[in-house]
């Protein structure tokens, strides 16, 4: 199991009153695995990716992340993890706002030492469809440009898992599919565990498994035809 | 290294997008540097050229001064000297100028032998060095050559005795630059003297010997083991080592402002920079989380953002250092009247390696501080931006951090002042100030979240609001702002005060002719020549001098001998210079003890009174015995009285003061000061005393009191051009925390305007968040530095407290408006652009 979620919570103290915002949620993942979540909105599932990716404490229960328990590791040690094992699209792409598209993706590839990255890096945006903007800062893209350069930044690191909080949200049909393939591709050729967080049902259904999460718990753990056709 | 390649990299690639935000701490970096060289290569030309001139200065190795002839003792001392000799008396006189029918007051000296050993006389006709050694005449101070419009071969009568004058001399040994423009130095002949009659009771003498001796010799040791014998004759040594360290102590008040405005200009850039660094990384912290995010380690995103601003502080040190040695070439312009010495400016490479290791050693140190915060950013804040960071365990390394400005701070004040409680109080002051505005911060925050004005109108709501709301401003504007305005407010009211000390010696109700020397049977006539003229007989008193023989019980002798003594050398030894007199003088009050005490038979003990600064030198008290030695006759006295003398005002003053019925059959001579309406009645009342009386000699103060009117045009002149260099460092580091912190609140302004409020609105919102926070911070700034300025004048210069209202207004009121008008300045794009264009723009 490259990911195994046991018996997690996570509350958040406001002032004198106390948030739950999940709660006892255990869930695993195997390599190769592709799994999405859904659930309503505030339902917790930026959360929970989070606590997944080791962006954050749980309250209880434990996340393994790769072999490593995430709670027994220091920021520095979460931080090697992440830069050698885990992508993340993030829901508002989180793109570094002074460094051009080109480098943003070579970001991960330089801090897992690689060499060549621009080659790496300029061939990922083309596959996104971004070859011609490389050299634009992210103000000058648009919303679904800087989603892109954001997708590309997650695979450059060829990561063993990788984290999409809605990567399809603000794409249109055509790029969203182009997106959409591109990760099914990476989960093929590289054998990438995905957990994608979604609202997309069609999305949601191409992938083996579906969490559905309600008010902070697991509501449903199904499989769905994807799997089984495969 | 392929990883620090990369870190390097990425710093380079994330700044070049943020020049502009980090060009204004580059720019109080510059200036703080700037300052700081500038008065450091200052001070070490003054101090190089001091040394180098030090032995031309005093023109021997060694002179042994006194104001009577040697006695035998001193005598003997002298002449077991291996040493070349000359022997120069030097008296303050009337000079009477036939050609011009007029007299000046001038410095007299009679020289015998070879003097000066070290530099040269340089005379013109060359000759005439060599001649007035020899024949009787004189050679005049090149200046007085030129305002009589005299030649070679006219005249000159000293007391009684005319001289023809052989030649004129550019530079005067073993005199300061000020005291020669008040009376020119004219030399004769030793043997010559006489002839003059000048020398008489009463006259204010000196007797020099100087020593060329032969190498090697140690001329500080020979001091050391014979000065206790020669203070017994009242002989004083001087060496070329102890004239180097008067001539820099004569330059020490001035040095002390200078350097407080270099201090005042660095503590500047320093608040620039922790300020503007403090509200970068800020601004940064989103670009952080990522980096996190995507498995950067903490460290590394700090090297990240280190290596740009050490970058950028070393490009802004170097800057600043150049500055600063093209600003160093004006001060002695400046200054040059001054100086006794000219100056030859030159760079002064240990300065500015100084200023530049200082400063990267204060700047890296104050940009580390909110640096260090970078290590905590969490990659959380990438999904959500978190309110403020949680952290509260105390971080050993920031503590390190902030340890180690106190402490650097702590050293270079040390160093500056050369005082160590100096560097610790004002470094506690800087600690106390910084918490005292932090607190007020807070307690604005939590009182404003407590009671806030719910039902005022919307605009002034959000503007007051800004303050509490997260992402707030308000302590770090607060703290910068505060800082700098007490920092700069403080360095106005000092300025005040030495400008307030030095004027109250200008002109005015002062008086501004004495006459010193009269001898008692003439003091009559004089009277009526001055009350004839119409002019007012503002003091007149007889002085008579003794000499201290011993104090509570113990003989000066065994005194001497006592090394526990704690009175100082210079009271013990000084001549004594009494009158008497049973009323106060109108700069006189009694402090301790009862005054008058007249002594109505001559059974009755006799009751003195000292001036305050006599008494404490002395170690002495109310009801302590005195014994003074008055022509050999020896008189015990008692302390009854202690009088403060206020130094501002241009009278005689007396350290002891003795009641009438004691001194008048003593030898005495009189002092009459008096007050003319113009120069034109001086020169002619001048005329008629010294044709009546050549032995009078009469002080035309007027003259005097113009050159001191000049230098402290001068002195003001220099303190404004300093401050001048204050203001603009401190208007950089306004400028630099508020024109960054308009990223904090831009995007909030775009939504708000997106959502309709108007241009009008986001205005107000604006300017009613930095008026208040303008204002606060001045308000606190200045009552800080209210409070140390009082402490300044009270101990460090000892001056009476008083205030200038008016620059502290000034300085109130700018601070405030600049802070309204970089707050609406802020808001301009956010108001004249179209929302959608900003949002894209400023993001990050
Ligand atoms: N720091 C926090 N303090 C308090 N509550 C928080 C905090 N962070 C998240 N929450 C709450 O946790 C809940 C889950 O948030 P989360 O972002 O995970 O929802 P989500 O399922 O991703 O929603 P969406 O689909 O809208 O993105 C929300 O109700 C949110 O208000
Ligand atoms: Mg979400």
């Amino acid at each position: 199991m490259i990911l195994e979620v046991n018996r997690l919570t996570k509350s958040y103290r406001s002032g004198s009153n106390e948030l739950t915002v999940l709660s006892d949620i255990t869930f695993s993942a195997a390599e190769k695995e592709t799994l999405s979540i859904v659930g309503p909105s505030g339902s917790g599932k930026t959360t929970l990716l989070g606590l997944c990716a080791g962006l954050d404490h749980t309250t209880s229960g434990t996340v393994s992340l790769c072999g490593q328990a995430l709670g027994e590791l220091d920021e520095d040690a979460r931080a090697a993890l992440r830069s050698q094992h885990v992508g993340f699209i993030f829901q508002d792409f989180q793109l570094i706002p002074t460094l051009t598209a080109l480098e943003n993706v070579t970001i991960p590839l330089e801090l897992q030492g690689q060499s060549d990255v621009q080659h790496t890096a300029r061939e990922l945006l083309t596959r996104v469809g971004l070859g011609d903007r490389t050299h634009h800062y992210p103000s000058e893209l648009s919303g679904g440009e800087q989603q892109r350069v954001s997708i590309a930044r997650a695979f450059s690191g060829r990561p063993k898992i990788l984290f999409a909080d809605e990567p399809t949200g603000n794409l249109d049909d055509e790029t969203g599919a182009q997106v959409e393939k591109l990760l099914f591709e990476l989960n093929q050729e590289a054998g990438t565990t995905l957990i994608i967080v979604t609202h997309d049902l069609e999305l949601a259904n191409k992938t083996d498994r579906i969490i559905r999460l309600k008010g902070g718990r697991v509501v449903t753990d199904t499989l769905t035809n994807a799997s089984t056709s495969r | 290294m392929n990883r620090f390649a990369f870190l390097l990299r990425t710093a380079w690639r994330d700044g070049r997008r943020n020049i502009g935000k980090l060009f204004l701490f580059m720019s109080s970096i510059i200036l703080g540097i700037a300052a700081l060289v500038a008065i450091n290569s200052f001070n070490d030309n003054l101090t190089r050229d001091i040394d180098r001139e030090a032995a031309a200065l005093l023109g021997a190795d060694l002179v042994v001064t006194g104001s009577r002839p040697a006695g035998p003792l001193t005598l003997a001392t002298l002449d077991s000297l291996p040493a070349e000799r000359s022997t120069e008396v030097e008296l303050l006189s009337m000079a009477f100028i036939p050609k011009a029918n007029e007299s000046q007051f001038v410095r007299l000296r009679a020289l015998e032998g070879d003097f000066p050993y070290y530099g040269e006389l340089v005379t013109d006709p060359p000759e005439a060095n060599m001649l007035f050694r020899k024949e009787k005449g004189v050679i005049i101070e090149k200046g007085l050559m030129l305002q009589y419009e005299l030649q070679v071969g006219d005249s000159l009568r000293l007391g009684t005795s005319v001289f023809p004058i052989l030649g004129s001399f550019e530079n005067a040994f073993a005199s300061a630059a000020i005291s020669s423009t008040f009376a020119p130095t004219v030399y004769i002949g030793g043997s010559h003297m006489d002839s003059t009659r000048l020398i008489q009771p009463g006259s204010l003498v000196n007797y020099s010997y100087y020593f060329k001796v032969q190498q090697p010799f140690d001329a500080d040791q020979w001091e050391e083991e014979k000065s206790t014998r020669l203070r017994t004759e009242s002989m004083r040594i001087e060496t070329v080592s102890e004239r180097q360290e008067d001539v820099t102590e004569a330059f020490s008040q001035l040095n002390y402002f200078l350097n407080l405005v270099g201090l005042v200009a660095l503590l500047l850039g320093c608040i620039g920079v922790a300020s503007s660094i403090f509200i970068y990384v800020k601004t940064k912290i989103p670009s952080i989380a990522i980096f996190r995010c995507l498995g950067m380690k903490g460290r590394e995103a700090f090297l990240i953002y280190l290596f740009q601003v050490l970058a950028l502080g070393l490009v802004g040190v170097l800057i600043g250092a150049g500055l600063g040695a093209f600003v160093q070439m004006l001060l002695p312009e400046l200054l040059s009247d001054f100086l006794p010495l000219t100056i030859n400016m030159q760079i002064s490479w240990p300065s500015i390696f100084q200023g530049i290791g200082l400063g990267l050693l204060i700047t890296s140190l104050f940009a580390l501080l909110p640096l260090l915060a970078i290590r905590k950013v969490s990659p959380l804040r990438t999904l959500r931006a978190t309110l403020e960071e949680s952290g509260k365990r105390i971080d050993l390394v920031q503590a390190a951090v902030s340890a180690g400005i106190v402490l650097s701070l702590f050293v270079f004040l040390w160093l500056l002042t050369g005082e160590v409680e100096v560097g610790f109080f004002f470094v506690l002051g800087l600690t106390i100030s910084f918490a005292v505005l932090f607190g007020v911060a807070q307690l604005i925050m939590w009182f404003l979240k407590k009671y806030f004005p719910r039902q005022w109108n919307f605009v002034f709501r959000q503007g007051l609001a800004n303050l509490f709301r997260p992402n707030n401003q308000t302590r770090t504007l607060l703290v910068s702002i505060g800082l700098g305005t007490a920092v700069l407010t403080t360095l106005f009211i000092v300025q005040g005060l030495l400008l307030r000390n030095v004027e109250a010696m200008d002109a005015g109700e002062q008086p501004n002719v004495f006459l010193f020397g009269i001898e008692s049977n003439q003091i009559d006539t004089l009277i009526s020549i001055t009350e004839g003229r119409g002019m007012p007989i503002m003091q007149q008193m007889p002085i008579v001098t003794m000499r201290l023989e011993g104090w509570q019980g113990r003989s000066k002798a065994d005194w001497l001998q006592d090394t526990t003594r704690k009175a100082r050398n210079w009271a013990i030894h000084r001549e004594t210079r009494a009158t008497y007199r049973d009323y106060l003088d109108a700069n006189e009050e009694v402090i301790e003890g009862e005054f008058p005490h007249p002594r109505e038979s001559p059974e009755d003990s006799i009751f003195i009174s000292l001036a305050d600064a006599f008494a404490e030198a002395m170690a002495v008290e109310i009801g302590d015995e005195m014994v003074f030695d008055l022509q050999g006759v020896p008189l015990t006295t008692y302390v009854r009285s202690i009088r403060k003398i206020d130094n501002a005002n241009m009278r005689a003053r007396f350290l002891v003061l003795f009641p009438s019925g004691v001194l008048e059959g003593a030898p005495q001579f009189h002092v009459l000061v008096s007050k003319a309406p113009d120069r034109e009645m001086i020169a002619s009342y001048r005329g008629e005393v010294v044709k009546a009386f050549p032995n009078v000699s009469v002080l035309d103060l007027s003259t005097i009191l113009q050159s001191v009117n000049e230098i402290l045009n001068k002195i003001s002149y220099i303190l404004q051009f300093m401050a001048l260099f204050s203001i603009v460092t401190g208007i950089i580091v306004l400028l630099s925390s508020l024109l960054l912190s308009k990223y904090q609140r831009i995007k909030e302004s775009v939504l708000l305007r997106t959502i309709g409020a108007s241009r009008r609105q986001i205005r107000w919102i604006n300017a009613t968040e930095y008026l208040l926070l303008g204002g606060l911070a001045a308000l606190v700034g200045v009552m800080i530095s209210l409070i140390a300025g009082f402490l300044i004048a009270r101990f460090q210069f000892e001056l009476d407290y008083t205030v200038k209202w008016l620059p502290i207004l000034i300085v109130f009121t700018a601070v405030v408006l600049i802070t309204l008008l970089i707050g609406v300045f802020n808001s301009r794009e956010v108001v004249n652009k179209p929302p959608l264009a900003v949002l894209r723009k400023e993001v990050g």
